[in-house]
């Protein structure tokens, strides 16, 4: 039986299970090509935003900040915002400059819009670059909410009319650079025309440069971005996205749409929703729609890949077993782990996400293929929550962020560290989740976790298991 | 090369010996310039983060709480409830309707959960604008819980990093006094601006206490509250850090006569100086001979051992990028002592005094810099041809990226710097980085040899 907390049982949040949502849209924007972000509100957003991502990425994040002052603060802030975009312009020439706001220059009534059409007015004759801005109160919403509005603010800011032509969109949602560079080459093994909206496996996981280059490389070019009004498909993966009721835009009266719903309402692309591609069933199904869209059957390492997948659930089948796995983070995360823990044995007996779309039980539900003996769901949670109920739901391993480390030292159990952030280990760049490839990264790290826990705790020390 | 920093940062950028005009600085950061440092709320989290037994309750939406939990290397030797977050968690119903019942409720439940000493409750930006009455919060639940309860007003836009600290200052100079329950010695001190980073504090109380000193209240590194609030009992105020505590120090002298001094514990030099400053201060003979025997048993220790790295970083050169600049001064200091130049040394909060002091430390040549950025940072590498950076989380991929080594000297680092072993910590962090064979693969000198070439031209 599934059972969800009601509401949340306390008035403070306790370590929070979320982040906020300039840190999500800023993600996003590191995913397009010559693009720096400019948080419009106090300095300390932009740098606690970077500190975080770069303990995660291990890369210079550079994200300027109109630094508000008080005058700001109480007469607006528009000439910093001038001066912060000439400045950016003058130090990196960018492409493009994405802006997000922040709960300071949404609660003061910034109109961002306007003061980006009152720079292009001033600065018309001059080579501009391209502008976009993802309205981001960290009020309203966690950093997927974020990182989605960004996405979406992409293709409503770019993608342009014309004749369909042959290409494929696809937004990936929050996942790591490793599993952005797998979904393309997947695209490229189908041999499809793609845009991926965002692709930060470049900009945020660079290789070793010979220069200092202030403007990493990587990400997918503002003109590919305005392809995804002619692209014959869009792929999203996600239940999710930004659309839980309880953090929709109610003020703004607008509808709360992914970028796939708003292509295909405004530019008639079709649209394709699948949870994050992790585990056999959910790969088949991304799998199936490529050989759709491509006309080609699955190329064979692809296939070979899913075999070898198939044969490792086999041979692990009897370790994982009736385990029983707390599972926390993003909601689209954790309801993709739900359904991959399902088909290898191993039951979801906690699950957790600070988010609160009001979804979470619903999605859950519809894609188990059976319900669970026992479940606990809590929305808007935290990890003290977690920590509080965790002993009693008698867990094998925790699944997540890094952030469950002091829970899981104390239960003495491991944890297997997925999405973000990572800040305890090393190569979180390159965790990967989706495809036959990632579920079977993920399938060997579960795997090995469990056989060194029992390993560890054995009194014999068995050296061959 | 100097085209490329923007306009309005060139006065807060100097080259010893060759601009006449000395450094601008304590400026508000230049909008768009992608600046290293964070906000007033930073500087205010960071000074009273490690207050152990207090709660610290952040008043706003999540991401200023969810960016700040447990992030530091501040240990303590009791409770830890400050290596918890909590926040108001503040929704868009609350920026409509105002945050001060889901404040009080929040404070009141968690007092009660925790039982903690005190608690501080930082605003975040938009409190003040949402118009919530924190201080009128904060009373009623002092009132009604019986603890210290204390607004720290520190909204991020309200100036710069280091307003925070003067905020957070205000905030223990209100617990400061209030209590009178605590033995005290006449030879006793407080030591203000160590955050005990990797058990830094303890190193530095075990020094003072073989000379014979009693350590009062340690502000705030192992921080206790009912020591805080006894503070005012000691003889004397030894400041590190003394960007972020001198306000409190002169806030100390001028309401309880104490006097203080500034020391820093980083470097042999430094870490001597401030164990001889204080027996002097208590010109006490017998504390002076302790403090001698002392530092001649660590030296003899540490020398020794200091030499091999001497010997293998000689002649290399460093970029320090740090926080305060009190700590660059130690560091430049530091780093003579292991055989190396410093050709870049920049801060986010010095002020014009350290900024002079600094000058007249460094070589000529060495570039001086306030308030910096990844643009200008890596310039300055590149122009110095540094072997080394010393800085934290933010400057590491821009060291990393430039192919050089890097120290962390920042406050989430988990090794201890400080003392006389920390100075031996700090060596050998200093040679692992900058002697590490992966270097070769990063330099772009070793990627294409002449040899190579000729064979491509023939092919």
């Amino acid at each position: 039986m599934i059972a969800t907390t009601p509401y949340k049982p306390y008035a403070s949040t306790r370590n929070a299970c979320k982040l906020c949502t300039p840190l999500g849209a800023c993600v996003a924007f590191k995913g397009v090509k010559g693009c720096v972000p400019l948080i419009h509100g106090s300095q300390g957003c932009a740098t606690y935003i970077r500190r975080y991502m770069i303990s995660h990425y291990r890369e210079p994040v550079d994200i300027a900040s109109s630094s508000f002052s008080e005058e700001a603060a109480v007469f607006g802030g528009n000439k910093l915002f001038n001066t912060g975009i000439t400045n950016i312009r003058k130090t990196y020439q960018p492409e493009c400059i994405a802006i997000t706001s922040t709960c300071l220059s949404e609660t003061i009534g910034e109109d961002v819009p306007k003061l980006i059409k009152e720079y292009q007015a001033v600065h018309g004759d001059e080579n501009l670059p391209a502008f976009v801005y993802a309205s981001t109160p960290s009020y309203k919403g966690t950093h997927l909410d974020g990182f989605h509005e960004a996405v979406l603010a992409l293709v409503k800011a770019f993608a342009k009319e014309g004749k369909t032509n042959n290409s494929v969109n696809l937004f990936p949602g929050f996942v790591s650079p490793e599993d952005l560079r797998y979904l393309k080459d997947v695209l490229e093994d189908f041999e499809l025309e793609y845009q991926l909206v965002p692709d930060y496996s470049e900009s945020l996981d660079n290789p070793n440069w010979e220069e200092y280059t202030r403007m990493p490389e990587g990400g997918t070019p503002v003109e590919k971005i305005a392809e995804t009004g002619i692209a014959r498909a869009s792929i999203e993966f996600g239940h999710v996205f930004n659309k839980g009721n309880l953090s929709a835009k109610a003020s703004q009266k607008s509808k709360v749409q992914t970028a796939g719903e708003y292509l295909e309402e405004h530019f008639d692309v079709q649209n394709y929703q699948q949870g994050l591609p992790m585990g056999i069933k959910a790969c088949d199904t991304f799998f199936a729609y490529l050989e759709k869209l491509s006309g080609k059957t699955t190329p064979r390492h692809h296939v070979k890949e899913r075999g070898r997948l198939i044969d490792s659930y086999v041979d692990g089948h009897k370790i994982v077993f009736g385990k029983r796995a707390v599972v926390y983070g993003e909601e689209d995360l954790v309801i993709a782990t739900v359904a991959f823990l399902e088909e290898i044995g191993i039951q979801s007996v906690m699950v957790v996400s600070g988010a609160n779309s009001g979804l979470l039980e619903k999605k859950i539900k519809q894609i188990l293929d059976k319900e669970p003996d026992d479940l606990l769901i809590i929305p808007d949670g935290d990890f003290e929550t977690m920590r509080e109920k965790a002993a009693a739901v008698k867990p094998d391993l925790f699944i997540g962020s890094s952030k469950a480390y002091y829970i899981t030292r104390a239960l003495g159990i491991p944890l297997i560290r997925t999405g973000f952030p990572i800040h305890d280990r090393f190569g979180a760049q390159r965790v990967m989740h989706l495809g036959y490839k990632g579920t079977q990264q993920l399938f060997d790290r579960i795997v090995n976790a469990l056989m060194e826990y029992k390993q560890e705790k054995s009194p014999v020390g068995y050296k061959y298991l | 090369m100097e085209s490329s920093y923007l306009s309005g940062r060139k006065g807060q950028i100097v080259t010893k010996g060759k601009e006449g005009a000395s450094i601008e600085c304590s400026k508000q950061s230049l909008a768009g310039s992608v600046s290293q440092r964070a906000c007033v709320f930073c500087g205010s989290r960071v000074v009273l983060y490690p207050v152990t037994d207090a709660l610290h309750i952040i008043h706003g939406p999540i991401g200023c709480a969810s960016y700040t939990w447990d992030i530091r290397g501040a240990l303590s030797s009791g409770r830890e409830i400050y290596r918890n977050s909590y926040s108001t968690d503040l929704r868009e119903k609350h920026v409509i309707f105002g945050g001060e019942t889901q404040l009080y409720n929040a404070l009141t439940e968690l007092i009660a959960e925790l039982k903690p000493k005190a608690a501080f409750v930082y605003s975040t930006c938009i409190v003040g604008l949402i118009g919530d009455d924190v201080e009128a919060i904060c009373k009623k639940v002092q009132i009604e819980n019986g603890i210290p309860v204390l607004p720290v007003q520190s909204e991020g836009f309200q100036g710069s990093k280091k307003d925070g600290y003067k905020i957070a200052c205000d905030a223990l100079g209100k617990l400061i006094g209030t209590r009178n329950d605590k033995e005290v010695s006449p030879i006793s001190l407080n030591i203000l601006g160590d955050f005990n980073l990797a058990g830094e504090l303890w190193m530095l109380k075990d020094y003072y206490e073989k000379m014979g000193i009693q350590i009062n209240a340690t502000i705030t590194g192992d921080g206790r509250v009912d020591d805080i609030c006894n503070a005012h009992k000691a003889a004397l105020n030894v400041v590190q850090c003394s960007g972020s505590m001198m306000h409190l120090a002169k806030d100390m002298k001028e309401k309880y006569g104490i006097p203080f001094m500034k020391v820093s514990y980083f470097g042999i030099e430094d870490m001597s100086d401030a164990l001889y400053e204080v027996a002097n201060f208590f010109k006490d003979d017998i504390l002076f001979d302790r403090a001698r025997k002392l530092v001649s048993e660590e030296l003899g220790k540490l020398l020794p051992a200091l030499s091999f790295y001497r010997e293998k970083l000689q002649g290399k050169k460093a970029a320090i990028y740090v926080g305060g600049a009190f700590k660059a001064i130690s560091l430049v200091k530091a780093l003579r002592l292991i055989g190396m130049q410093t050709v870049v040394v920049g801060s986010q909060t010095g002020n014009a005094d350290d900024y002079q002091l600094l000058t007249e430390l460094c070589d000529e040549g060495t570039i001086i810099v306030d308030d910096s950025n990844p643009n200008e940072l890596s310039h300055f590498v590149k122009q110095t041809g540094a072997d080394l950076f010393i800085g934290g989380v933010k400057e590491r991929p821009i060291a990393h990226k430039m192919g050089i080594g890097f120290c962390d000297h920042n406050h989430e680092r988990k090794e201890a710097l400080a003392g006389y072993e920390g100075m031996l910590n700090f060596a050998k962090e200093v040679y692992a980085s900058a002697t590490s064979p992966v270097w070769q693969f990063t330099r772009k000198t070793t990627i294409a040899t002449p040899e190579m070439n000729k064979a491509t031209t023939r092919g």
